[in-house]
């Protein structure tokens, strides 16, 4: 299992990246009630910030293997870095750099490090879950041993995906773990005015998917409950679901406000920060000289990918016409 | 499937051998006793996933042909299909490809109606990372379904359904090239570009413009993405007439792309003929008003000879 400290490292850095990105996404367009500033954002277009959800990526990717598969939602740098991918590479993607990890083709809604298993983040609401299903059986029919997760949000399970995706799991008895962020909010719906019934794990047990729910801010929660339900799928259980209750501190973008939230919840959800709420913990356990070095050491980490980033060259204009199948006006190649 | 064990099919039916019988081998035995339920996996009625799955097993190191019963069933997965498998590669800057073919018959068949009988080939041809492939007779889909499982990146792979029962030589493991035109027939007079089904209607009405003295050159395209251009040029160039023939419906059909890119590169007079824009409906009479036979295929060379 692994220790609250590990947990809180995982955390603090997804915390200090997407910190640094808002910042960085500050300027350029004008969008939700801001002007634009005439200083263009070195982050631009939709940055989905999962600030306030980390727990959830931080538990339950403590106990993936490299070769496990995930795929993730709009809101998926917490779940990549957790997945292992450096964070350099990722800034350097965000800031649409020829050296980021898709060569700036995708920025923040399409992150992904193929080579830890980190299968992409997607900018289509429960588009990861088909996706997570055909990984996992991919895994099965090769015989490999590893299992596929899939993060996905509260708004995702109103989408067919959601439902073809689980009977697909059962049906084919598939080695995958459903992740819900249940963080009670669509974009800036609330999602309990769109959803009938008691949500995710309602539905998965409607399916024969055993759902266990947890706070989904309280990392050592997560960790405990994804470990169990992590070590039934490599045992051949089939599909299982966690469904973690969690919080989204931001508006849905890093430029929106978030104006329309009830100020009451969102202070509520402040207070149980899942990191500062860690961090206490660590302090009680007369470990906060290591929560303070941590937390240092993230912050170098992440003021270097800035560095970095800002200092790397943009692509090649050629790039536009590389990686698609017979690219440009009929020229086979 | 005997020659790499990473090949798989997914669909819906496959189990008992596909409703066309495109999973049985020659002998009529579904595949499946040959290859067992993990390599032909018989679906849930589930066209986002069987798509989105496919995406997944691709990335997890499988070729999967992906079976959508005709193409108007693989709008129930467009997401998938466009989105998901068509944009990997580029989106996340060439770490993921996704091998994959996905079977989406077209064209009317059989009183098949309106949501039975489109031909939609135009929607994926305008959608970059996809192939689209049109395959006009028996060797072709043989040779071309060999080519898209080896192309490595996701293909849309259209058999037109009234060519199910054609039979015609075929030599196994010939692969067809993709983007490559077969001339169908030679001619001096006018060019006739078409594709699958249409192909032999084209064929029909060259036959007949031959007993009036015209000399029609058919062109089978093959596959419109990537499409051959150059022998398409070269033949337009030729003959100085150029009809597109198609079942699809004509208004901002594959057509319109056919005939602008001989207007800009030759000086031959185009011209192109699809279907109405109407669904097809299900009386016959209504049926044959959206198809595309060899009168009108015929008609159409003809009001093109006189311009």
């Amino acid at each position: 299992m692994p220790d609250l400290l590990s947990l809180y490292r995982t955390m603090v850095r997804i915390r200090a990246f997407e910190d640094a990105a808002e910042i960085s996404s500050q300027g350029g367009v004008a969008a939700w009630g801001k002007q634009a500033s005439d200083k263009p954002a070195l982050v631009r277009g939709p940055l989905h910030l999962s600030t306030g959800q980390e727990a959830v990526a931080a538990g339950v990717c403590a106990h993936l293997k490299p070769a496990d598969l995930l795929t993730s939602t709009h809101r998926g740098h917490g779940h990549t870095l957790a997945k292992g991918a450096d964070a350099t590479k990722m800034m350097c993607e965000l800031f649409g750099r020829a050296t980021g990890y898709n060569g700036g083709k995708g920025g923040s809604m399409h992150i992904a490090d193929f080579s830890v298993g980190m299968l992409g983040a997607n900018g289509v609401v429960a588009a990861g879950l088909p996706i997570a299903v055909g990984a996992a059986q991919g895994l099965k029919i090769r015989g490999q041993d590893a299992i596929a997760v899939c993060f996905f949000g509260d708004g995702a399970i109103n989408r067919g995906p959601f439902m073809e995706a689980l009977n697909w799991a059962v049906v084919y008895h598939l080695p995958v773990l459903f992740v819900c962020e249940d963080n009670r909010i669509s974009a800036t719906t609330e999602s309990a005015a769109m959803t009938a019934g008691p949500g995710a794990s309602a539905r998965a047990s409607s399916m024969g998917i055993a759902a266990v729910q947890v706070d989904g801010t309280d990392a050592q929660a997560v960790s405990e409950a994804a470990a169990e339900l992590i070590r039934e799928i490599r045992a051949g259980s089939g599909p299982r679901l966690l469904h973690a209750l969690t919080d989204r501190h931001k508006g849905h973008v890093s430029v929106d406000p978030g104006l329309y939230r009830d100020p009451a919840a969102v202070a509520a959800a402040l207070a149980r920060d899942g990191i500062a709420r860690a961090r206490a913990r660590l302090v009680e356990q007369g470990l906060g000289a290591q929560a303070d070095q941590v937390d240092q050491a993230a912050k170098a980490e992440i003021d270097a990918a800035v560095a970095t980033a800002t200092a790397a060259p943009p692509p090649d204009k050629a790039a536009a016409y590389t990686d698609i199948q017979n690219t440009g006006a009929g020229v086979w190649a | 499937m005997d020659a790499d064990p990473t090949v798989v099919a997914l669909g819906e039916d496959l189990g008992r051998g596909g409703v066309f019988g495109q999973y049985r081998d020659a002998e009529g035995v579904p595949l499946v006793k040959r290859f067992g339920p993990d390599r032909i996996i018989d679906t849930p009625i589930s066209e986002s996933t069987i798509v989105g799955a496919a995406v997944g097993m691709a990335l997890a190191g499988i070729k999967p042909v992906v079976e959508l019963r005709v193409v108007d069933f693989a709008l129930c997965a467009i997401d998938e299909v466009v989105n998901q498998a068509a944009k990997n590669r580029y989106m996340f800057g060439g770490q993921g490809r996704v091998p994959t073919v996905m079977r989406m018959p077209i064209g009317i068949w059989s009183a098949s109606a309106a949501q039975h009988s489109q031909s939609l080939e135009a929607w994926f041809a305008h959608i970059p990372g996809l192939v689209v492939v049109t395959p006009g007779t028996p060797a072709d889909n043989h040779g071309l379904l060999l080519s898209a499982i080896a192309s490595g990146d996701p293909v849309v792979y259209m058999e037109h359904k009234e060519l199910w029962p054609t039979t015609g030589p075929v030599t196994l493991g010939e692969a067809v090239p993709l983007g490559k035109a077969r001339v169908a027939r030679a001619g001096s007079d006018v060019t006739i570009v078409s594709w699958s089904r249409q192909v032999q209607a084209c064929l029909d009405a060259a036959e007949q413009l031959a007993a009036q003295g015209v000399q029609a050159e058919v062109i089978d395209l093959r596959t419109l993405w990537p499409w051959d251009k150059e022998a398409v040029l070269n033949s337009a160039a030729k003959t100085g007439r150029l009809l597109v023939v198609h079942e699809a419906i004509q208004v901002a059909g594959f057509g319109g792309e056919i005939a602008a890119t001989v207007a800009e590169h030759t000086h031959a007079k185009v011209a192109r003929l699809g279907a109405p824009r109407i669904p097809v409906g299900y009386a016959p009479v209504l049926e044959e008003e959206a198809r595309v036979g060899p009168a009108k295929v015929l008609a159409a060379a003809l009001k093109l000879l006189q311009r």
